[in-house]
Parts: structure tokens; C-alpha cells; sequence
């Protein structure tokens, strides 16, 4: 994702220095009144960490390799603002000293991986992470997950750029000047890389850390995590206590809620035939018209006749007998069924809890 | 064979860096024509012609760059095998591999047919590709030739000259000198690793070691930043940084200066439109 110098056009290098330009300003201000003269050895040092990280060959499952920019973990450990300074000082040293990315375009490879994926990085970890305990499992997912989508959001930026440079720059010909494909062939061939290989990596990477984190430096996770709750997860309580469920409870009211809108569907689901659909007339009709006219068979299929009656639903067709309401059989049905995952879902949570607490 | 490298590949990596390093600072204490100038002057002269280089709409322009950098790496005693090396062929396999689809992709005048596949090889879409490969190998055998010419000192106080404030030339400095730090601290995390392996490590295994590995490394530059500050208090640091400018400017820099100034104007005026 280091843009190199002749792949963008010189106004587009200048539009990106200006977009970046606010960011380094603003960070940099704001830092200095947080962290006074504190900023400049911090910055530094987490600067080279990131370089050395970004040349760690990480190993992924299914055998291939990947380089991480490791945006997520600075933003984690740093917060945004430190890690926009942090991230863009490691590609100023990449630029310059080792040409990797270009000087020209050192403003569009600073907006879109130092200021774009801090920010990004930032908000999906504290979105998912919210007050949960520092030893959270979650927040280790949301560290993942915020590293996966931010080089992403990345990638799309700097796709975005490869992608406008032939419809506004080309030569006498009519031939591009830069990069050459349009936004259709740029975006999937920049993404493909990026939501495969880049992203794994760098979910690895800040899931892996955030996760060695928790075990070796809790402190340091602190400082994106303020209003953090004090017990430990790994315990087991409060796993599925009402604040962590709450907004699930509520999703899941509406849905059922909403089931008898199902009613309004016609037909049934292609497949999910009964023997009796295959014997009556209008069955067979319905079957028919949605499998492309082909006529189903005369008779009734003998696995389908002889596996159909082994098991008996209580509630066949999400309407059972003993009610004559049809949206009301459907909401009890959804309930039913919700309420049965929930219950075994939060029974392996207890069996997995105490196990880990006897290991 | 990833199983069998992993370690070994990983400790060449952050050996071949180091190596990149020491060789850069060897070959800018030779003498030569850009290792004599102002750093000043090449930072100028180097970025006006990469930004010639970018520019230019004329391919011709674009090599006649191409030629001047080979002039100046052969008056500094810079070896074309180390630029070959270090920056044409990986930029070439890079962005090879990129602009080679544009020449069948691009729409134009069809010049050929590749036998058996059909695919049409356009005017333009060669002119493209062509236009790619040499403005990076311009830009990135320029911005090597600076590297290579000058101490990364004196490259970064040089930086004052395009106004860049005195905080980011000293986080520059300081983060460069510990990269060199970090990169020498993974190194021996890998090698007492590869010490103690017997037999050969899975994926999972190899993951875990780099993620630690990295986890050490990032305790390790926290505490770090602790001990720096404090060694930087006790020196009588208050947040103010200076860079202290021993830069002078003679006659003969001064005609350099013109000289690539100059150069890249006359490179921005034939490469026009």
C-alpha cells in the first residue's frame, strides 16, 4: 500500500500533503498540551517500533505470509492522535531512508494509512470494546477487527487515488500518465490483496498483541480504555450479565416482534417441499414454476415419504395446533426457538467458564 | 520451505536492513561529487527532479533524467550494481508486474495480437505502461542517490531548509537511531529462538514467536521512551528542540544548486503538453 513516487499525479500529491497537512498540525498541538516534553521521545520510539514491526513476515493460516503497518496497535496503546504522528514519522523514515513509498506521494501514503487507518482503527476498537475489562476476550476481537477494517478503509483510499488518475490525466494520445486503470479495475484488484492477505495480517497482529497485552502489560492498554470495568472477564461473570446483553436483547425483541411479517410471504422456500406438496395439484404447480417449469415427479419421492414422518415438529409450520392465530403461532414460534439458542448459548458459556477457571 | 525459514528468513531480513544501512553511511563518506555538496543543495536539486519526473509528459524527458542519474551515481562513486540492486530491479518486478496488464487493457490503436490469446497490444496502453516503469525508477534512483550521498545527519537537518519544524527533524533523528536499535533487539529474539528450535515449527507456531516477539519489542520501546526522557531531563530538556546548522554555502554550491534548479525547469518546460 506504499504508493510509490509516478504512480499519482503532482496535484494529487498536493491535494494529499494539504488533506494531511491539518491532521499532523492538530495532533501535534494536542499532544504537546497532553504530553509536554514527554511527546517528542514517545513518538519517536513508537515511530521505530512501528517501522520494525511493519518488516515482521507474519506467518497466516493456510500457509501464506503477510507484512502488517500496525496502525490498529498504536492507535490502541497511543490513542489516535499520538499514533497519526507515530505511524507517518515510520513512513517518512521508510520514504526517505529505504525507499519504500515515494517522497511525492508521502502525503497520500500518510493520509491513508497513518491518519485515515488511526482514526478508523480507533473507533471500531472503542465501539466494540466499549467499558469491557481490559482482560476482555472482546477487546482482543475488537483490536482484530479494527486492524482488519482500517487497512481496508486504507486500501480503498488509495485505490480511490489509483483509480481518478487516468480520467483526469493523460497525454496528448489520450494514453494515461499515471496510474493507469480506472476506479472499476483499481478498486477490486487494490481490494482483493487487502481484504485477503493485508487484512489477516493485520488482524493478526493487533488481535495477537492486544492478546499479550492483556497477559504481560495490562497498563498499557489503559490508555484507550478510561471508563474500563474493573473485574476480570476471564472469570465467566458478567459475560452474559444484562449490560453486555442488553443491546442484543433489544435487536432480538424487535425481530420477533417483526416475525408475522413472514405470513406475508407466498409460497414456501425452494426445496423445503413436504410429501404433500408433491400430491396436490396446486403443490406441484408451485414447484414447478419456480424450478424453471420442469415438472416434479409423479410420484412422491420414497426417501423424502420415508424420512419425512421419523420426527414429528411440535410446531409444524411455525403454527401450532392448539392456536387459531396465525401471527400469534409465528411470534410464539420465533420466541421458542430465540429462547432455546439463548439458554444453550449462555449454558456453554457457564460449562466454558468453568472449565477455564479449573485449567 | 516456510516452515524450514521462518526464523532464518526473518533474521536475513533484519540483517539485510542493517546491512542497507551501514553500506548507505559507508558509500556517503566517499569521495565524490554529491558526497561534497551541501546536503542543502541535493535535498533541493534531488526533490526539483523528482518532481520533473513526475511532471514530464514526454518520455524522452523522462529518460534523459534516467541518464543524469547514472551521470551523478558514477561522478559519487556510487556502484550501478548497488542501485541495481537496491532500487531498479525491485521497482522494476513491482511495477512491472502492475503496468504490464495496461498494455492490453488500455484502449487504442492496436499494434499486435499475442498469438493463441488474442490479447490486443495497444499504442497507448504500451505508452502507460512505459510512462510507469520509468517514472518510479526515475523518482526512486534519485531519492536513493540522496540517500546514498549523505549522512542521514546531515539528510535530516537538511530538512530545515524546506522549513520542517525542529520537533519532527529531532523525532526523525531519534526514531531512526532507535529503529537501528529495535531492528538489532528483533534480530536477537529471532536467533536465541532459532538456538533453542529442534525440529520444525507450524504456522501457529511460527505466529506465536512473531507476535511475542513483537509484544517484547513494544514493552521494550515503552520503557524505552521512560528511560530516553528521563536521560533527555537529565541533560536539561524542557520540550524546546534545536538542530544545530553547520550547513555553508560556497560558490561551487551555489552553481550545483543552479545547475539542478535549473535542470528540472528545463525538464518541466520540454515535458510539457
Amino acid at each position: 500500500m506504499h504508493i510509490p513516487d509516478g504512480y499519482l499525479s503532482p496535484s494529487t500529491c498536493a491535494v494529499m500533503y494539504a488533506a494531511a497537512a491539518p491532521f499532523w498540525y492538530g495532533s501535534l498541538r494536542r499532544l504537546r498540551r497532553l504530553l509536554r516534553s514527554r511527546v517528542i521521545p514517545l513518538i519517536s520510539m513508537f515511530a521505530a517500533f512501528s517501522f520494525v514491526v511493519m518488516m515482521f513476515n507474519l506467518p497466516l493460516p493456510g500457509g501464506t505470509t503477510g507484512h502488517a503497518v500496525g496502525v490498529a496497535i498504536a492507535s490502541i496503546v497511543l490513542g489516535p492522535w499520538a499514533s497519526i504522528l507515530a505511524i507517518s514519522v515510520a513512513l517518512v523514515i521508510q520514504a526517505v531512508f529505504f525507499g519504500d513509498g515515494g517522497i511525492t506521494a508521502l502525503g497520500a501514503n500518510c493520509f491513508n494509512m497513518a491518519i485515515t487507518g488511526s482514526l478508523v482503527a480507533y473507533a471500531i476498537y472503542r465501539a466494540i470494546s466499549r467499558n469491557r475489562p481490559i482482560a476482555s476476550r472482546r477487546r482482543v476481537a475488537a483490536a482484530g477487527i479494527a486492524g482488519y477494517v482500517a487497512i481496508n478503509v486504507s486500501a480503498l483510499f488509495a485505490a480511490v487515488e489509483f483509480g481518478i488518475q487516468p480520467m483526469l490525466f493523460r497525454d496528448a494520445s489520450g494514453a494515461p500518465l499515471y496510474a493507469p486503470y480506472p476506479l472499476k479495475i483499481a478498486i477490486p484488484a487494490m481490494m482483493a490483496g487487502h481484504l485477503t492477505i493485508a487484512g489477516l495480517a493485520e488482524f493478526v497482529l493487533s488481535a495477537g498483541l492486544v492478546a499479550w497485552l492483556q497477559r504481560s502489560h495490562p497498563s498499557l492498554l489503559r490508555t484507550t480504555a478510561p471508563d474500563a470495568v474493573e473485574d476480570v472477564e476471564t472469570s465467566g461473570a458478567g459475560a452474559f450479565g444484562w449490560p453486555a446483553m442488553r443491546p442484543m436483547l433489544v435487536g432480538l425483541a424487535i425481530l420477533l416482534l417483526g416475525t408475522p411479517l413472514g405470513i406475508l410471504a407466498v409460497g414456501s422456500a425452494w426445496g423445503e417441499w413436504s410429501p404433500r406438496d408433491f400430491a396436490d395439484a396446486a403443490g406441484r404447480r408451485q414447484i414447478a414454476s419456480v424450478s424453471g417449469q420442469q415438472a416434479p415427479p409423479e410420484q412422491v419421492p420414497q426417501g423424502l415419504e420415508r424420512l419425512s414422518s421419523i420426527w414429528t415438529a411440535p410446531f409444524p409450520a411455525y403454527a401450532p395446533r392448539f392456536l387459531r392465530s396465525a401471527s400469534f403461532g409465528y411470534f410464539l414460534s420465533a420466541a421458542f426457538g430465540s429462547g432455546l439458542i439463548v439458554l444453550l448459548a449462555v449454558a456453554a458459556d457457564r460449562i466454558f467458564a468453568r472449565r477455564t477457571g479449573s485449567s | 520451505m516456510a516452515r524450514i525459514g521462518f526464523l532464518e528468513g526473518s533474521i536475513h531480513g533484519f540483517l539485510e536492513a542493517l546491512e542497507h544501512a551501514l553500506e548507505s553511511e559507508e558509500l556517503a563518506k566517499r569521495r565524490g561529487l554529491l558526497q561534497g555538496l551541501d546536503p542543502r543543495v541535493k535535498l533541493l536539486g534531488i526533490l526539483a527532479l523528482i518532481v520533473a519526473a513526475t511532471t514530464s509528459q514526454r518520455l524522452t524527458v523522462i529518460g534523459a533524467e534516467v541518464l543524469l542519474a547514472i551521470g551523478l551515481a558514477l561522478a559519487s562513486h556510487i556502484p550501478l550494481r548497488t542501485l541495481m540492486v537496491r532500487t531498479w530491479l525491485g521497482a522494476l518486478a513491482f511495477t512491472g508486474l502492475i503496468a504490464a496488464p495496461a498494455i492490453f487493457l488500455t484502449p487504442g490503436l492496436v499494434l499486435w495480437h499475442v498469438p493463441l490469446l488474442e490479447w490486443p497490444v495497444t499504442a497507448a496502453g504500451i505508452r502507460t505502461a512505459a510512462y510507469l516503469i520509468s517514472r518510479v525508477e526515475t523518482a526512486a534512483t534519485l531519492s536513493m542517490l540522496l540517500v546514498l550521498s549523505t549522512p542521514w545527519t546531515h539528510l535530516l537537518k537538511a530538512l530545515r531548509v524546506l522549513r520542517a519544524p525542529v520537533v519532527l527533524v529531532v523525532v526523525l533523528g531519534m526514531t531512526y537511531r532507535y529503529i537501528l536499535l529495535l531492528i538489532g533487539t528483533a534480530r536477537e529474539i529471532f536467533e536465541s529462538r532459532r538456538s533453542r528450535r529442534v525440529g520444525g515449527l507450524d504456522t501457529g507456531q511460527q505466529r506465536r514467536i512473531a507476535i511475542s516477539a513483537a509484544g517484547v519489542l513494544l514493552s521494550k520501546t515503552m520503557y524505552f521512551s521512560g528511560e530516553v526522557y528521563l536521560a533527555m531531563q537529565s541533560r536539561g530538556f524542557r520540550g524546546d528542540a534545536y538542530v544545530l546548522d553547520e550547513f555553508r554555502m560556497d560558490r561551487r554550491n551555489w552553481s550545483w544548486l543552479s545547475l539542478l534548479v535549473a535542470a528540472s525547469a528545463g525538464a518541466m518546460w520540454a515535458g510539457r503538453h
